[in-house]
C-alpha cells in the first residue's frame, strides 16, 4: 500500500481527463516516481521521438512515502524526454505541490499529446478538469499562481507552472512549484509548454492512508527524525547554511569550477558563500538570509528564504522585488556566481528569484552566461549580439541583464536559451560548451573530486550532481572517506550512489536524507508502508534496475557509450591551483571498470544478461 | 430573590444557568410553553434527516441539568404580566411573582395572507411537533412545496432532499436567502439548488392552496403555474412572540424594546433573544437579530444585570448567520451588504460556487458574506468586532480577499511580527 | 498547573509536521487539510505562524453551541467537541472569532484543537520546538488573551 494506486491520463489533444489502476507489478519492481514513471515513458513513447512533438509524453510522479510523514516525504517527480539531452529527463522537485497531488488521491499523472489551446489542469481530489489558461498563458510562474488563487478561491491550492521562459522555447526551462521549488534540469518545463499546458493547480483534501504497518511505520519514521537531527549536515549544517555551507568547503579542496570551469577555485567564494549569506549589510543591518524553510514534511529545512538588499541596483526601481522569496542554493550560487565570476550576493538573489519567476535553470542558465562570457572575451561574440553589454567574466550588470532577456527570450536572451551546447555550436567553439550529454555540469570539478567525473560522464540525464553524489564519501566523508584525487575504487562508488539514489527518489523522499540515512534508515520505513519486501537489499537491486531502465532508453534514442565523456578542458586541461593544482579528470582509468560492474559491453550497451537479469522490457 | 424566566430556548436556558452562577440562593423558574424538554429549533433540519433522534435536540443532555441548577421548570404558556404587582399569569390560571423577570419567549412563523394557507397538508417547520408531521408526509416521491427561501427554508432543504421527495421552492423575493446574500450570491445559491435536481421559483408568491380530493394541495403561483403537493411547508418568517405582553405597557416594536442593559421599559423585566430589540454592534441601532449567538450573548448581559445591577453594558451583537444549502455553507457577518462611502471587494466563482465579499469602512472590516468557505470564517466576525485596523493588509485582501486569516494573524496576534 | 500550547513563528520551519501528526492522531490518516492546527505562510515576511485554538476562557464555541456539544475538558481545561452530540449546525464556526473551529464536510461535524487529552501531538512531531506544551502562564496566551477580550461583547462584571 501506500500508493494510491490511481493514476491520472490527460489526453491534452482530445482534452480529456481518466483515472486508471496503477500497474502494481511494476510498482513492485520500480517502486514508484522516477523508477515507476520511466517503467511508464518506456514503454508509452518511441525514445527516438521529437521531444517538444506530440509523441512525447511527460509524467508527474509521487512516491510511495509521498504525503506522509516520514522527513522529507513531499517530492515529486517529471519525467519525460529531455529537448536538451535527447534522453530521459527525471527533474525531482520538494515544496508542496507532490504531497498535495497524493493526498488528492494521484500517483502520478500522464500527459500525452498536444492541446490545441492554452489550457492548465485543475484537480480537486477525484475530480481533474482542463481550464482555459488564456488569462494566464504570458504571466510568470509567481503570476499564475496569484492568479489561480484568486480565480478558485483555494488559498490552500497548490500550483505547478512554467514561465515566460518555456513559452518561449527556452530549452532548459524548469517547472516552478510552490513559487520557488523547481522540477529544474533538462527542459522538463520546455516539454510542458509545448504541450500547451500552463499549470497545473492541485487541492487534495482526502489524505494519504493505506499504511501497511502505522504502527511501525511511526516507529521507523520517529526513529529516522531522529538521525537526522542527531547527524552534523543535516541537523546542524543544512538547516544553519543550507546546501551553501558547501560554498567555502568545495573552493578549499579546489573543486570549485570557476569562470567556465577554466580554474577550480573563485577568490569570491566567501563573499557569495553560506556563511556570507548570515552577514548583516551595510545598507539596512539586514542579512541576506531571513530564516531557513522547509518542504513538506521535511526535518532538516535547507531552503534558503531571503531578500535582496533594496539599494541594489537589480531591484532598486522595483519594489516587486523588495520581499523574501526563495534564496540561494550552492548550485544557483555556483552557476551564477563562481562559474561568471561574479561575487556580488544580491546580483545572485535576484537572478536567482527571476529563475523561479519565470522558470529558468539556474545552473543551466548560469553556465550557459559563463559560456557566453568566455565566447565574448574571446571575440566569438560581440556587442552587436549584446545590444551593447559588455559580457564579462565578473560583471554582475552583465548577468542581471542577462537573466531578464532569458526571461522573455529577449534579443540574446533567445540565444541564452539554446543552452550552452548549441550556443557554442552556434558561435563556432563547441569546445567551451561544460557540458555532458547537452546537459551544463554543477558546482564540482571533477578534477578535484574524481568520482565526480564518471559520476557526470555516465548519469542518465546528462552532467548532473544528483544521481551519483559522491562527493559525500570524497568530500564529507560519509559514509567514510576516500581520497578526492584517486581514481581506485570510484567505479564501485559511482555505481553504489547511483542505485541506492534512484531507490531513495522512487520512494519520494529526499537525497539529502542520505547525508544521515543509510538504506538501513530508509528500508524500514518504506517497508512499513509499503506492501511487499523492501529490504535493503531489496532497494539496491531496484535501484540498479531503475538506472538500466534509463539506460536502455538512451541507448534506444540514439545515445551510445561515446556520449559518456566529459569536456575536453576537464580531460586535458590540469587544474591551475589548489590540492587538485596538475590534475585533470582521469575519466579513463574508471569507465572500464564501470562499464563491467554494470553488466554492459565495452561500448557501453547493455549486454543480453543484463537486460535479462533485471526484466527489463524489450 | 425570585427570578423568572419565560420561555425555554436557547436565551432562556442559558439565563437561567447565568443567574445560578451569579446568585447561589435565589429561586429560579423557566417556564416554557412547548411540552418537551428545552431543545434548540437549530437541530430540528438534522432530527428530519435522522441524524439525531429528538433528544439530540435537547439544549443540556442531562436529564437532572434543571435540577443540578435548582432551576424550576414549567410547562405552561404565558398569558400576561402584571407589571404593576410583579406577577404572570399563565394558561392554566396560576399566578406567579418575580422580583426580577426575563422576557425570552423567542419568535413564531407568521402566516402569510394566502387563501387555503390554514389546509391540512400546510405545515411551518419550526417545532418538534411541525417536524413530526413534517416526518409522516414527507415520504419518498412526494410533491412538497416550500414557501419561502430564507435562512429555515434553506436549512430544511437538506433534510427534504434526503428523504427523496419532488421539491419545489417558492420564494418572493429575486433570489434566496435574501436577508444574508446579495443578488449575485443568493442567486449562486439558487443555480446550486437547481444543480441538485429542486425547483426554484424567485419572485414568484403562492396566490393560493386548494385542497384537491385525495389529499392533495393544488398550490396556485403568480406565475399561473400551479402544483399538486402533498405537503407544504410555509416558512416565510418570524415574528417575535410577545401577544402576551400586549397588555403589560412594555414598550413594544419590532420586538420588545430594550436599554443598552436589555431592561425593558419596566425596571424589573429584561428581555433576550429572538423577541428582544437589542443594539447592534454595527449599526448602533435597535433590531430583532433572531440568531442563535446573539440569543445567549443577550442571555448573559441580561442575566447579569439583573443580579448585580447595572455594571455590563451590552455593546451590541455582530448579526452574522451561516447557513447549508443542500451541502453548500454560505455565511454572512455585519454589514454584507456594505455600508455607504465604503470599500468592498468581491471574488466570484460561479462554476464552482465559491463567493466572498468584504466590506470596509475606511481600513476595518465591517461586513462579509461567502459562499463555500468553511476554514477559520469565525475571523471575520473577530476582525468586525474587534475593529481592528487592517492597515496595509486592507489592499492586499482587495486584491486577494481570500487572505483573511493572514490578515488577521498579521494585524491581530502581535507576537506573530507580520503586521 | 494547567499546561497550553505555547507557539513560536520564529522557530517554525512550515514543514507540516504538525499538520500531519494531528491529522493522524484525529483522523487516522495523513491529510494536513485535516488537521486541527494550521500553519500560515507569510510568504513575503518570509515567516511561518501555526495557529490553533487558545483554549480561551470565554470559549465562544461552547456558548455558541445550541446542543451542548462542546464541553470543557476538566483534566486539561480544553474546549472538547462530542463529535456524537454535534449536529453540524456550524453556529460555533463563526461564532469564535478566532477562527479555529472549523466544519469538516465529510464527518458534517464541526473540529477543533483538544489538545489531544493532555498529549498534544503537534509538540511531539514538531523537529524545532516551535510548538511546546508548557505552563499556562508561561506561554504568550496572556497576549492572545488579551486580544479575546477586545472582542467580548458579555463580560463587563
Amino acid at each position: 500500500m501506500a500508493w494510491t494506486r490511481q493514476i491520472l491520463r490527460v489526453n491534452l489533444t482530445d482534452g480529456t481527463c481518466i483515472a486508471e489502476p496503477l500497474n502494481m507489478d511494476w510498482a513492485n519492481q520500480y517502486l514508484g516516481q522516477r523508477g515507476l514513471a520511466t517503467r511508464y515513458l518506456v514503454d508509452e513513447i518511441d525514445p527516438k521521438c521529437d521531444a517538444l512533438g506530440p509523441h512525447n509524453k511527460m509524467i508527474m510522479a509521487t512516491g510511495p512515502l509521498t504525503g506522509t510523514m516520514a522527513s522529507t516525504g513531499g517530492r515529486y517527480s517529471v519525467i519525460t524526454k529531455s529537448p536538451l539531452t535527447g534522453g530521459v529527463a527525471c527533474s525531482n522537485s520538494g515544496g508542496f505541490f507532490g504531497a498535495e497531488l497524493k493526498s488528492a488521491g494521484w500517483d502520478m499523472i500522464i500527459f500525452e499529446g498536444v492541446s490545441p489551446r492554452p489550457v492548465y489542469l485543475n484537480i480537486v481530489n477525484e475530480v481533474a478538469t482542463l481550464e482555459d489558461a488564456s488569462e494566464i498563458w504570458g504571466k510568470t510562474c509567481w503570476e499564475t499562481e496569484e492568479l489561480l488563487h484568486v480565480a478558485h478561491q483555494e488559498p490552500q491550492m497548490r500550483i505547478a507552472s512554467v514561465g515566460r521562459s518555456a513559452e518561449a522555447g527556452c530549452l532548459f526551462s524548469a517547472i516552478v512549484n510552490d513559487l520557488h521549488r523547481a522540477a529544474g534540469r533538462s527542459g522538463v518545463g520546455t516539454v510542458m509548454a509545448s504541450k500547451n499546458l500552463k499549470a497545473v493547480s492541485v487541492r487534495g483534501t482526502l489524505g494519504v492512508g493505506n499504511i501497511k504497518d502505522p504502527v511501525r511505520f511511526m516507529e521507523s519514521v520517529t526513529a529516522g527524525k531522529k538521525v537526522l537531527a542527531e547527524n552534523a549536515v543535516t541537523g546542524e549544517g543544512l538547516p544553519a547554511l543550507g546546501t551553501q555551507v558547501l560554498m567555502n568547503v568545495i573552493n578549499e579542496v579546489g573543486a570549485m569550477p570557476t569562470r567556465n570551469m577554466q580554474e577550480v577555485q573563485f577568490e569570491g567564494a566567501h563573499k557569495i558563500s553560506g556563511e556570507a549569506m548570515l552577514e548583516p549589510r551595510a545598507s539596512d543591518g539586514k542579512p541576506n538570509l531571513t530564516r531557513n524553510g522547509g518542504c513538506f514534511a521535511c526535518t532538516i529545512s535547507c531552503g534558503r528564504i531571503s531578500t535582496v538588499d533594496r539599494q541594489h541596483f537589480s531591484v532598486k526601481d522595483k519594489p516587486q522585488y523588495w520581499g523574501n522569496s526563495g534564496g540561494l542554493e550552492y548550485e544557483a550560487a555556483w552557476a551564477l556566481g563562481s562559474d561568471t565570476g561574479v561575487d556580488d550576493l544580491d546580483a545572485l538573489t535576484y537572478v536567482n528569484f527571476i529563475c523561479n519567476e519565470d522558470g529558468m535553470d539556474p545552473i543551466t542558465f548560469g553556465a550557459t552566461v559563463a559560456a557566453a562570457m568566455e565566447l565574448y572575451e574571446a571575440g566569438s561574440i560581440t556587442k552587436q549580439q549584446t545590444d551593447g553589454v559588455e559580457l564579462k567574466f565578473g560583471s554582475a550588470e552583465a548577468l542581471c541583464w542577462a537573466v531578464e532577456q532569458s526571461a522573455v527570450s529577449a534579443g540574446f536572451g533567445a540565444d541564452l536559451n539554446l543552452g550552452s551546447k548549441r550556443l557554442c555550436e552556434k558561435y563556432g567553439r563547441p569546445e567551451m560548451s561544460m557540458t555532458v550529454k547537452g546537459q551544463e555540469f554543477p558546482a564540482y570539478d571533477p578534477r578535484g573530486i574524481q568520482g565526480m567525473g564518471l559520476a557526470y560522464a555516465t548519469s542518465n540525464r546528462g552532467a548532473c550532481h544528483l544521481r551519483g553524489y559522491t562527493v559525500s564519501a570524497e568530500v564529507l566523508g560519509v559514509p567514510e572517506k576516500m581520497d578526492p584525487l584517486a581514481t581506485e575504487g570510484k567505479a564501485g562508488l559511482v555505481k553504489a550512489f547511483q542505485d541506492a539514489t534512484a531507490a531513495v527518489d522512487s520512494a519520494g523522499l529526499c537525497v539529502f536524507t542520505t547525508f544521515a540515512w543509510t538504506l538501513d534508515d530508509i528500508s524500514p520505513q518504506i517497508d512499513s508502508a509499503c506492501d511487499g519486501d523492501w529490504s535493503p537489499e531489496r532497494l539496491v537491486e531496484v535501484g540498479e534496475r531503475i538506472w538500466q531502465l534509463e539506460r536502455d532508453f538512451n541507448m534506444k534514442a540514439g545515445l551510445t557509450g561515446a556520449d559518456d565523456t566529459l569536456p575536453d578542458r576537464l580531460l586535458k586541461d590540469a587544474a591551475k591551483s589548489g590540492p587538485a593544482k596538475g590534475k585533470v579528470c582521469e575519466l579513463g582509468n574508471m569507465l572500464p571498470e564501470y562499464y563491467q560492474l554494470r553488466g554492459w559491453t565495452p561500448d557501453g550497451s547493455l549486454t543480453p544478461e543484463t537486460r535479462s537479469k533485471f526484466g527489463l522490457p524489450a | 430573590m425570585i427570578y423568572v424566566v419565560v420561555g425555554s430556548g436557547p436565551a432562556g436556558v442559558v439565563a437561567t444557568e447565568q443567574l445560578r452562577k451569579l446568585d447561589p440562593l435565589a429561586n429560579i423558574t423557566l417556564i416554557g410553553a412547548e411540552p418537551e424538554p428545552p431543545y434548540s429549533r437549530m437541530a430540528i433540519p438534522y432530527y428530519l434527516t435522522s441524524k439525531i433522534d429528538e433528544s439530540g435536540t435537547y439544549l443540556r443532555k442531562q436529564a437532572s441539568h434543571f435540577e443540578n441548577y435548582k432551576v424550576d421548570v414549567v410547562r405552561q404558556r404565558v398569558t400576561s404580566i402584571d407589571t404593576e404587582l410583579n406577577r404572570l399569569i399563565t394558561d392554566d390560571g396560576q399566578v406567579r411573582r418575580y422580583d426580577k423577570l426575563l422576557i425570552a419567549t423567542g419568535a413564531s412563523p407568521v402566516v402569510p395572507p394566502v387563501p387555503g394557507i390554514d389546509s391540512p397538508g400546510v405545515h411551518n417547520c419550526w417545532t418538534l411537533a411541525d417536524a413530526r408531521e413534517i416526518v409522516k408526509l414527507a415520504k419518498p416521491g412526494a410533491s412538497v412545496v416550500l414557501m419561502g427561501a430564507g435562512f429555515i427554508g434553506c436549512i430544511i432543504l437538506e433534510s427534504l432532499a434526503l428523504r427523496e421527495v419532488n421539491l419545489t421552492v417558492v420564494e418572493m423575493e429575486n433570489r434566496m436567502v435574501p436577508r444574508m446574500m446579495n443578488d449575485v450570491s443568493g442567486n449562486m445559491i439558487k443555480s446550486w439548488c437547481e444543480q441538485k435536481g429542486v425547483d426554484v421559483h424567485t419572485s414568484t408568491r403562492a396566490d393560493s392552496i386548494e385542497q384537491l380530493s385525495g389529499g392533495k394541495l393544488r398550490v396556485s403561483l403568480s406565475t399561473g403555474q400551479s402544483i399538486d403537493a402533498d405537503l407544504v411547508i410555509s416558512a416565510t418568517g418570524v415574528a417575535p412572540n410577545m401577544d402576551f405582553a400586549a397588555d403589560s405597557g412594555l414598550q413594544i416594536d419590532q420586538g420588545i424594546v430594550v436599554n443598552d442593559y436589555l431592561q425593558t421599559s419596566d425596571a424589573d423585566i429584561y428581555a433576550a433573544g429572538d423577541v428582544c430589540q437589542g443594539k447592534d454592534f454595527n449599526t448602533g441601532e435597535y433590531a430583532v437579530q433572531a440568531i442563535q449567538p446573539t440569543a445567549v450573548e443577550h442571555a448573559k448581559v441580561a442575566a447579569t444585570n439583573m443580579v448585580r445591577g447595572h455594571r455590563t453594558e451590552h455593546v451590541g451583537n455582530v448579526n452574522m448567520n451561516v447557513l447549508d444549502t443542500l451541502g453548500l455553507v454560505s455565511a454572512s457577518f455585519g454589514m454584507w451588504m456594505g455600508v455607504p462611502g465604503g470599500d468592498s471587494t468581491e471574488l466570484v466563482n460561479e462554476d464552482e460556487h465559491k463567493y466572498l465579499s468584504l466590506q470596509f469602512q475606511d481600513d476595518i472590516l465591517v461586513g462579509a458574506s461567502s459562499l463555500g468557505l468553511t476554514q477559520h470564517v469565525g475571523v471575520l466576525r473577530g476582525l468586525i468586532q474587534s475593529k481592528t485596523r487592517l492597515g496595509a493588509w486592507k489592499e492586499k485582501l482587495m486584491k486577494d480577499p481570500m487572505r483573511i486569516m493572514e490578515a488577521y494573524l498579521a494585524c491581530s496576534q502581535s507576537q506573530v511580527g507580520v503586521a | 498547573m494547567q499546561k497550553s500550547l505555547n507557539i513560536d513563528p520564529a522557530k517554525c520551519t512550515g514543514c507540516l509536521q504538525c499538520e500531519m501528526a494531528c491529522s493522524l492522531e484525529n483522523e487516522g490518516i495523513f491529510n494536513t487539510s485535516k488537521s486541527r492546527i494550521k500553519v500560515f505562510t507569510f510568504h513575503e515576511e518570509g515567516k511561518f505562524v501555526p495557529y490553533t485554538c487558545t483554549q480561551c476562557d470565554e470559549a465562544w464555541c461552547m456558548h455558541a453551541c445550541p446542543v451542548d456539544a462542546i464541553v470543557v475538558n476538566a483534566a486539561t481545561g480544553s474546549k472538547d467537541v462530542v463529535a456524537d452530540l454535534c449536529v453540524g449546525c456550524k453556529v460555533c464556526t463563526i461564532a469564535c472569532p478566532f477562527g479555529t473551529v472549523n466544519y469538516n464536510a465529510d464527518s458534517g461535524k464541526v473540529v477543533k484543537c483538544d489538545l489531544c487529552g493532555g498529549d498534544p501531538q503537534c509538540v511531539a512531531a514538531c523537529p524545532t520546538d516551535a510548538i511546546t506544551y508548557v505552563d499556562a502562564n508561561a506561554t504568550g496566551l496572556d497576549k492572545m488573551r488579551q486580544w479575546a477580550g477586545k472582542t467580548d461583547t458579555t463580560v463587563g462584571g
